[in-house]
């Protein structure tokens, strides 16, 4: 199979069609799914009581807004080596859910913090980077809207995007470099999770749910701005005729 | 070398440059950054002078006390090393508790007494339920305090 022939426009819009009600279907079952083992399953936590269960939401979001990020500006750095059309139609289908899912782990994480820590804000070195990156967001989708040439939008935005990557490794390891008063990671790549299992499988669905709500709108995201760029090509007036638009 | 690879390179490059930029900023930056200071780097006069700052660690155990006839408290904020005695008049939040983490703003009397204007809850990043951390309790190995302030730190 040539991977090649769906970095053409053309051939990735029929794609995307095809796999959106499958990522759609997925998050639609999980959602309820983490929801019903988070309130129902999961144990009260010793310290915190019933407020911990905004953790499965906050930390699914958080983990979201950060790998977002670096598959859009992964896609960025790919569409300004291979000058590929959908790659920059990728990173602006993206930017969006990224940038809602960095919203809801600030909202979050602020309701958290009231009942646990005291305070809904400090402005700690995890909290205030975590704040950045919704502004990188914010600022690239705002950069590529502003600017009319398709192509230098672009590369603009990609370019914004690519040094606001390095905003991502601070905000994960912020809780290790500096004293903050944001708790450590539960979850290590190295280490075995400091959470119980029921716990555990709750954030997991929420974090899959998530995963799958994200490809599934930046899929219906990137064939809306397809149609947008490619209004004028033969394969989009021949989907008018067939009466598929 | 076609043009696509020589592009590769000059973001592969403009990356690192940035990259070893962002940690030489960081770097100088690092007293900036920090949320709170330990007792330990207290007693080694690491804290901003004449200004009110935030003290973090764990509430000695047995350490709380009750002001009589007011709403006033007393505890010892602890590294595991050194430790600093904290006065505060007000209302602590619901996670406050000896064994646990604290961060409290305020700043450093003559006496050596810090004076808390406001005080926070640090919770670690441990959940479980309460049966698994009363195992834990009765194993010795209380849950609750975050994991840097249970050993002493190492001198810098």
């Amino acid at each position: 199979m040539n991977w090649f022939k769906y970095s053409s426009p053309a051939s990735f819009y029929p794609l995307a069609g095809k796999l959106r009600p499958w990522f759609l279907g997925a998050a639609t079952i999980l959602l309820p799914l983490s929801l019903y083992q988070g309130f129902f399953v999961a144990p009260t936590d010793a310290q915190q009581g019933e407020s911990y269960r905004i953790l499965f939401i906050h930390v699914a979001t958080s983990m979201l807004s950060m790998f977002l990020y670096l598959i859009m500006a992964a896609w960025c750095a790919f569409g300004l080596v291979f000058n590929t059309r959908l790659s920059a139609m990728m990173a602006q289908a993206i930017a969006p859910t990224g940038a809602w899912f960095t919203l809801i782990s600030l909202i979050s994480g602020s309701l958290w913090g009231k009942p646990t820590w005291g305070t809904y804000w400090v402005w700690d070195a995890r909290i205030t980077s975590e704040l950045i990156l919704l502004f990188l967001y914010l600022g690239f989708i705002a950069l590529t809207q502003a600017i009319d040439d398709v192509r230098r939008a672009d590369r603009a935005g990609a370019l914004l995007a690519l040094v606001g990557v390095i905003n991502v490794p601070i905000i994960y390891f912020s809780v290790r470099w500096w004293n903050t008063l944001h708790q450590g990671a539960s979850i290590t790549v190295t280490g075995a999770p400091k959470m119980a299992q029921a716990m555990l499988l709750a954030l997991l669905f929420m974090t899959l749910a998530c995963w799958a709500y994200a490809f599934a709108t930046a899929m219906q995201r990137v064939r809306c701005i397809i149609l947008e760029r490619e209004g004028d090509s033969g394969w989009v007036a021949d989907l008018k005729r067939q009466g598929a638009l | 070398m076609k043009p696509r690879h020589r592009r590769m390179i000059w973001i592969a490059a403009g990356l690192g440059a940035l990259g070893v930029a962002t940690a030489l900023v960081l770097n100088a930056f690092q007293s900036n950054l920090v949320f709170f200071y330990t007792p330990t780097q207290i007693a080694n006069g690491e804290i901003p002078k004449s200004k009110s700052f935030r003290i973090g660690g764990m509430v000695e155990d047995k350490s709380l006390q009750r002001i009589p006839n007011s709403v006033g408290v007393t505890f010892v904020v602890t590294d595991s090393a050194k430790s600093v005695p904290v006065r505060f008049d007000g209302i602590l939040p619901d996670l406050f508790k000896e064994g646990r983490g604290v961060v409290a703003l305020g700043h450093l009397g003559a006496d050596g007494n810090f004076v808390a204007t406001d005080v926070l809850a640090k919770h670690d990043e441990n959940y479980m339920p309460p049966e698994a951390a009363e195992a834990m309790r009765l194993a010795g190995k209380p849950i609750g305090a975050p994991a840097q302030f249970q050993q002493a730190p190492s001198a810098k």
